[in-house]
């Protein structure tokens, strides 16, 4: 009832979208793709919707083979396409109704399911969709996609270009959804994101990197990882990377993020090496690896 | 856009039906008489009577006249030798020239036709007080013909222009919509919505071209509406018949709208087939130019006109009266293309990207 994928791959012309893809999501599974732009996330989408047949390779959604039922498929999946991509110029409860004939319901008959996210969205029904707000349309995208009661549902980006709040709003409703026995593929290229699927693909190049849960993925950081401080970031980056045991070096919100060719490090030698390098105001402290760092270190 | 949809061809067929005239009006004319006889002044006179010429200039010598002609200030001018009167009435014939400027081929033609009728009329004037009465036992038998113009007595260019540019309107309209519009979905994303649906090829082809399809009729409407109040264009013929045949005629174009669609990624390159196939479908409708004095491989290529048809179609039904079984064969000729078209149209739209 989940999604399975085995050894697909597509290409377009010379550019390999994705080379020999498998995974596996259970059902009712929180299930992330996290990828950089132009990974292939999009690509493996848009194959598991029907929408795109792969070159080699086999692929099942909610036990329907995509090749030979994708009617069904078609019967039985949601999809939110990265772009906001409903009627602009109907308005949202038209937009509601209108997908909910085409697949042959009502916005009455599974009211439950979307009564959540509809609630948000109601006060405004009779505004025209392209005049809501990005985090207003995600809503209505997502009541939309999930009108026709989904055993699984695609979500590709769904929180690209929406503000915080609204991603963490969106998320808490995917873990309601999620209880609800629907399967869930999301992809997004924000790592903080991936912490909150149950399990997540690592995918870059149209290559897997590594398939885990969000923990396990993180334990699998090889190095002690250390926070480094200065006043002067580009300064900090360009001494470090000149460092001569310097295994890896990248900058992470206001800090660098540095690991040590070294089994032991000192951090009093970096500090000094800093200082000999004219930058001030230096600290120096271990910290936990992210997800993010992780990807790093795998794409390495 | 509705409203844009309906005045916009409105305004089209007002001014373009009083502007799309083959008449010729106000050509200049400048003139060389180097005989200044009275035999010479009476066919400039002649000129100057007629309302198509605006006899602007009277020139000394031939070469000041083709000057003129060069700068464009003269269309036509006549260039009468001297001794004209005197070589006239000794030899009893005379030649005169007749200098057309024509960067315009069409209008060229045109001013010739007027200009040799108002000589020849002049001729036969002037014949009678040549001719001395010992030659009046060998006058020849003129033969007089008196042209009828069937179907369109007064020769009024707008009753048959008035239907053909009707033709056009729905035309482009429904092709420039109905090709446009697919590939619009495409563009803002929600045909990827729709393809993961459910719904049915034919549903969603259907859904989306049949609001062409009522507004080109509806266009239909209002167009003969106007061609009635306005141009005064008889309607002979059965409206029913003409409505028939046009529910047909416009399948054929939202087939051809949809195949476009189904080949182009923008708006704008769907806009620019449209036009390509419009310009050429137009200038060989038979509705600016005949068709029968196209080349042989180009009256072939008009077969496939659809415009072809049905401008011959509305003129027959219109001004001629003709019935069902007069259209008959052009009719299911444009069925059969409407059959090919929608067919192709549908085998080359994918629900997959």
């Amino acid at each position: 009832m989940g999604i399975l994928v085995k050894n697909i791959s597509k290409s377009y012309g010379k550019l390999t979208a994705l080379s020999n893809i498998s995974l596996d999501v259970k059902p009712s599974e929180l299930y992330g793709l996290i990828g950089p732009d132009g990974a292939g996330k999009t690509t493996l989408f848009r194959i598991l919707t029907t929408l795109m047949i792969a070159d080699k390779g086999q692929a099942t959604v909610a036990g329907y083979d995509v090749l030979k039922e994708y009617k069904s498929i078609r019967k039985s999946v949601g999809y939110m396409p990265g772009r906001f991509s409903l009627y602009q110029d109907l308005t949202v409860e038209e937009n509601l109704n209108f997908f909910a004939t085409i697949f042959g319901t009502t916005i009455e008959e599974n009211y439950d399911l979307i009564k959540d996210i509809y609630v948000q969205i109601e006060p405004f029904k009779n505004r025209r969709a392209g005049k809501l707000s990005g985090g207003m349309k995600q809503k209505l995208a997502l009541s939309c996609a999930l009108i026709h009661k989904p055993k699984v549902l695609f979500l590709d980006e769904p929180t690209t270009g929406v503000d915080p709040v609204s991603r963490k709003e969106f998320w808490e409703m995917l873990k309601r959804l999620q209880q609800k026995g629907i399967t869930i593929l999301v992809s997004t290229p924000y790592m903080d994101e991936a912490a909150l699927c149950d399990r997540i693909a690592l995918i870059q190049g149209g290559k897997i990197l590594e398939i885990d849960t969000p923990k396990a993925i993180v334990g699998h950081f090889p190095k002690p990882l250390y926070n480094i401080y200065a006043t002067n970031m580009y300064g900090l980056i360009t001494s470090m990377s000149h460092y001569e045991h310097t295994y890896s070096v990248f900058p992470f919100g206001e800090f660098v993020h540095y690991t040590d060719k070294r089994e032991a490090m000192d951090v009093e030698e970096i500090k000094a090496y800093l200082v000999q390098q004219g930058l001030t105001n230096i600290n120096i402290e271990a910290t936990q690896p992210t997800i993010e760092d992780t990807f790093m270190e795998l794409a390495k | 856009m509705l409203p844009i949809i309906f005045i916009l061809p409105v305004l089209q067929l007002v001014i373009l039906s009083n502007a799309a005239t083959y008449e010729i009006k106000n050509i200049s004319f400048g003139y060389v008489d180097a005989d200044n006889s009275s035999i010479s002044r009476g066919l400039i006179e002649r000129f100057e009577a007629s309302t198509y010429f605006n006899v602007t200039e009277k020139f000394s010598s031939q070469k000041e006249a083709s000057t003129a002609m060069q700068e464009g200030s003269v269309d036509v001018y006549v260039n009468i030798p001297t001794h004209f009167e005197r070589d006239l009435q000794k030899n009893k014939r005379n030649d005169i020239g007749v200098f057309v400027d024509a960067i315009d081929g069409s209008a060229a033609g045109v001013i010739n036709v007027y200009a040799t009728q108002i000589i020849r009329n002049y001729n036969k004037h002037i014949a009678t007080d040549l001719i001395h009465v010992s030659d009046s036992v060998q006058k020849p038998i003129s033969i007089d013909s008196i042209p009828l113009f069937w179907y369109n007595k007064t020769l009024n260019y707008k009753t048959f222009m008035v239907p053909g540019i009707l033709v056009l309107l729905v035309t482009m309209i429904t092709l420039f919509l109905s090709g446009m519009n697919i590939v619009r979905e495409k563009e803002i994303g929600t045909l990827e919505q729709i393809n993961v649906t459910p719904i049915k090829k034919y549903q969603f082809i259907i859904g989306k071209l049949f609001p062409f399809w009522v507004l080109g009729m509806g266009l239909l409407a209002v167009g003969l509406i106007l061609a009635k109040v306005i141009f005064n264009v008889p309607i002979l013929g059965n409206l029913l018949l003409l409505y028939g045949y046009t529910s047909v005629y416009i399948l054929v174009i939202l087939g051809m709208g949809l195949f476009i669609s189904n080949f182009t990624d923008t708006q704008q390159q769907a806009m620019f087939i449209a036009w390509f196939f419009i310009v050429i479908f137009i200038l060989m409708s038979g509705l600016f130019t005949p068709i029968e004095s196209m080349p042989k491989w180009a009256q072939l290529l008009t077969e496939f006109n659809p415009i072809k048809y049905f401008v011959e179609i509305i003129r027959m039904v219109m001004l001629k009266g003709s019935g069902f079984t007069d259209i008959f064969p052009l009719a299911i000729k444009t069925l059969a293309y409407a059959i090919v078209m929608n067919g192709l149209a549908v085998w080359s739209y994918k629900k997959t990207t």
